[in-house]
């Protein structure tokens, strides 16, 4: 499934290894039962990934998460947003690794994605053809800032606000 | 009131020309009807029976004049010159094109509105007592608090998607008239009993619909400036651990339900723990900000009854009786609060003509300091009036057909749109409703019988509140025709029940008389003063039972 | 979006929202009709089953919601009426505004239906 993140679609550099597959790689992405094993068995530069359903809870990735540098985590239904808050539980948890969303996620969701924590979006070919890299470009662009202190890069309103009511404090 | 700075100015905008884009990329296949849907519900849009619907948002029930101005002249460029005041306090517009809808945005825009979250699985407009800032018995005007969260839970990244719809009502006095108990989460400002310190108590799970609950307390007391992080950690729990295999079964009273309160409560204080409130808060400049903004109009000072008031109603005996039943008391003196009926004799509750919006604008800049709410009642609500130009605003109200003096009785009815234009319907809620209405027309029946709110719902989603209604009524589809169940003691109010059922549904027909036998047991067995609600909470259902089943049974071959 | 009826009861018509406007059309011989009256009327299961792939077809084009089958009864001057009473009120209007709808505009749809 073709990969997007904030720069456009690029080439996945992640390789799936599917259970009981031989786990070779520069960057391999597996499953969460997987992992305890990988981790232990990896080459010293080997980057590992995880796949996770929207269900795994943060204390069951916990103990990883300075092991590995990227969670991928599945939308089953673009409407299903628990991988919102899961993805915001990591980076709350100062996960620093990438958190991809694998699954038909829209255009239209990239803000509160990339707000949320998430870094990239693997979405069906068919999405990716109905939705091209100029409409998640612009869906990422179509927020000038948000009311959430917090979420995303960018000054929330009210610190900008804040900004503002400083600013006129020091020019009065 | 309220007003945007040039951040919400801004931002409002950026969502016109979002959902611009939306609806041109459904109309060239970017987006599919399945992917756009969830998109235009989030927009206000839904798809009824013979149209679009737009539902416009009317955060905590407050608009200006200018504003109802705008909806009257939208409603005469757009749509079919008039609109329905829903019990959300938002405004639906029944007929308008899809392809005008996002002009319609931009002439929202233009006044500080918006239709953003008005539907869809999301936070939903917060509502409000709509007597805030004017009730004797606050403690503080909710509004401020409720425009804290209007703007916290918009267009948030991580509550956009959640489980299913998410309501939000909070009341700033113990008198609840937002009906708090019946919202995903119910706000309650309070004192503190030691410290004195104003903050919240908060309910979670209330809830209408398929499986009707009573909000059950989560937080007896949160500080201020904790609420948004609480809140925050509450959508997480809900967003994380709500049911998504079943529609039905994915409000959050569910999962308060299945898991218990005490089970929720802790996830929610552990998530809460775990949180930075400071870091989420608005800062004191910013609360302070947005509470100038409700800060009481410029009152006259005046003596506490007025002697004119006195003198119009000694005059005018139709005057006399709208004032009995159309005023509340005001915490300044000199001033009451004055309810707009949307209910005459006959109509369709909560429906409003531009002509109508015009002049409840205009009065409202003539004697209520240019501001209206609307009310989960379904009427208007002009919250600021001196008692000396209530007979002035009352002659203006019976020239556009909006004096009914009929707030809170039998003929204040709450109707959904029901089966005449909503798709979601199973039956047909405003003829039931233009049919109670008719039956118990005259005033002096009205008076004699009190206060008594008759709530309708067309489906089991219950839009018309109806297991809160002292008397529900709820339409579904029996046998390929509409049938209605009718339910007993319900209560919306800081005493929270849901009504229980009478018995086996009836035909359109027999409703009117079903109420009349309803009626006719409680005023044979009221004491003195009590209401209905009251006497049906001392004698319990039984009677009322009796009377309801009283009727000819086989009847049900009568509405063909 | 449309729940697919599983049982199509005869004769049926085949009716739509149209995407843009949202006003309730009729499959017809030309293509959408907003009148009921021109409404393409099948007698069978073949004809039905045409009418479910003109229906799969337009969704999938994305140029009508809410597109479905409706069974209906043939009224003396030819007019299919929907058997549920739902579907009579979709392609009426409101009955407490007969003012509003297709009522308004057509009147074969008044005072029979």
């Amino acid at each position: 499934m073709p990969l997007l993140d904030a720069d456009g679609f690029r080439a996945d550099p992640w390789q799936r290894i599917a259970p009981g597959e031989p786990v070779t790689g520069e960057a391999v992405l597996v499953g969460l039962a997987e992992l305890p094993a990988v981790i232990a068995g990896r080459s010293n530069t080997q980057r590992i990934g995880v796949e996770v359903v929207n269900t795994v809870r943060l204390p069951e990735l916990s103990p990883f998460l300075g092991q590995i540098d990227l969670v991928a985590i599945a939308f089953p239904a673009f409407a299903d947003g628990r991988a919102f808050s899961l993805a915001r539980q990591l980076r709350e948890a100062g996960f620093k690794g990438a958190v991809r969303a694998v699954g038909p996620v829209i255009a239209d969701q990239f803000t509160h994605l990339v707000a949320c924590g998430f870094d990239e979006v693997e979405v069906p070919d068919a999405i990716a053809a109905r939705q091209p890299e100029d409409q998640w470009r612009a869906a990422l662009a179509s927020y000038g800032a948000t009311y959430q202190t917090g979420y995303g890069a960018g000054a929330s309103i009210l610190e900008r606000r804040r900004a503002l009511r400083a600013g006129q404090g020091t020019a009065s | 009131m309220y007003r945007y700075d040039q951040f919400d100015e801004a931002f409002v905008r950026e969502r016109v020309a979002q959902f611009r884009g939306q609806v041109a990329r459904r109309i060239d296949g970017s987006l599919t009807e399945d992917e756009f849907k969830p998109l235009r519900l989030k927009n206000g849009v839904y798809l009824q029976l013979h149209a679009y619907m737009l539902r416009i948002a009317i955060p905590y029930g407050t608009l200006s004049s200018a504003q109802l101005r705008q909806l009257a002249l939208i409603g005469e460029r757009y749509d079919r010159g008039y609109g329905h005041f829903t019990t959300r306090q938002n405004l639906q517009f029944n007929w308008p094109k899809l392809r005008d809808i996002p002009d319609i945005l931009d002439l929202l825009a233009d006044v500080g509105m918006h239709c953003i979250q008005t539907s869809g699985n999301c936070i939903r407009n917060t509502t409000a007592d709509h007597f805030s800032g004017a009730a004797a018995d606050e403690v503080e005007d909710p509004r401020a608090t409720a425009e804290l969260i209007r703007q916290w839970s918009t267009m948030h990244p991580e509550f956009d998607y959640l489980p299913r719809k998410f309501k939000i009502a909070v009341t700033g006095a113990p008198r609840d008239r937002a009906a708090i108990r019946a919202h995903d989460i119910g706000i309650q400002v309070v004192r503190h009993p030691v410290s004195g310190e104003v903050g919240y108590r908060l309910f979670v799970g209330g809830g209408l619909g398929r499986t009707p609950m009573i909000g059950k307390l989560v937080r007896d007391f949160l500080p201020k400036a904790h609420l948004l992080a609480y809140l925050q950690s509450l959508m997480r729990v809900y967003n994380l651990e709500g049911r998504r295999d079943n529609k039905y079964k994915a409000r959050v009273k569910i999962l308060v339900h299945e898991i218990g309160i005490e089970e929720f409560r802790g996830r929610v204080e552990a998530e809460f723990a775990a949180l930075d409130p400071a870091a989420i808060a608005a800062d004191p400049e910013e609360v302070a900000r947005i509470e100038a903004y409700f800060a009481p109009p410029a009152f006259v000072k005046l003596p506490e009854t007025s002697q004119r008031l006195a003198a119009d109603r000694a005059r005018y005996a139709a005057f006399d009786r709208w004032v009995e039943t159309n005023t509340f008391p005001h915490r300044q003196p000199g001033y009451t609060a004055v309810t707009v009926s949307l209910k005459p004799v006959g109509g369709v509750p909560g429906d409003a003509t531009s002509d109508q919006m015009r002049t409840v604008a205009d009065l409202a800049d003539a004697h209520s300091f240019g501001e209206i709410r609307v009310s989960h009642h379904q009427n208007l609500i002009l919250p600021h009036v001196r008692q000396d130009e209530l007979y002035a605003l009352w002659t203006g109200l019976v020239g556009a057909g909006l004096a009914e003096a009929n707030a809170g009785l039998i003929t204040d009815i709450i109707a959904c749109p029901g089966l005449d234009y909503c798709a979601l319907a199973t039956a047909r809620s405003i003829p039931i409703a233009q049919a109670i209405s008719r039956r118990f027309a005259s005033p002096e029946r009205q008076r004699e019988i009190g206060e008594l709110g008759i709530k309708i719902s067309g489906c089991i989603n219950a839009c018309g509140h109806h297991h809160v209604g002292h008397i529900g009524i709820l339409g579904l589809e029996k046998s390929g025709q509409e049938s209605y169940q009718v339910t007993l003691g319900g209560d919306a109010t800081e005493n929270a029940a849901i009504g229980q059922l009478l018995g086996p549904g009836i035909t359109a027909t027999e409703v009117p008389d079903a109420i009349e036998r309803l009626v006719a047991v409680y005023l044979a067995r009221r004491q003195d003063g009590e209401t209905f609600a009251e006497a049906v909470r001392r004698l319990g259902i039984e009677p009322f039972k009796a009377g309801f089943l009283a009727a000819p049974a086989e009847s049900a071959h009568a509405a063909a | 979006m449309a729940p697919a009826k599983q049982k199509i009861l005869l004769p049926a018509i085949l009716l739509a929202n149209d995407l843009l406007d949202g006003d309730v059309i009729f499959w017809a011989t030309r293509g959408w009709s907003v009148d009921p009256a021109e409404a393409t009327v099948a007698r069978d299961e073949a004809e039905a089953a045409v009418l479910q792939t003109v229906a799969t077809a337009a969704l999938s084009r994305g140029e009508v919601v809410d597109a479905y089958l409706v069974d209906v009864t043939l009224r003396d001057d030819g007019l299919p009426v929907p058997n549920h009473f739902r579907e009579r009120f979709k392609i009426a209007g409101p009955s407490i505004r007969q003012d509003l709808g297709k009522q308004a505009a057509f009147a074969h749809l008044r005072g029979r239906a």
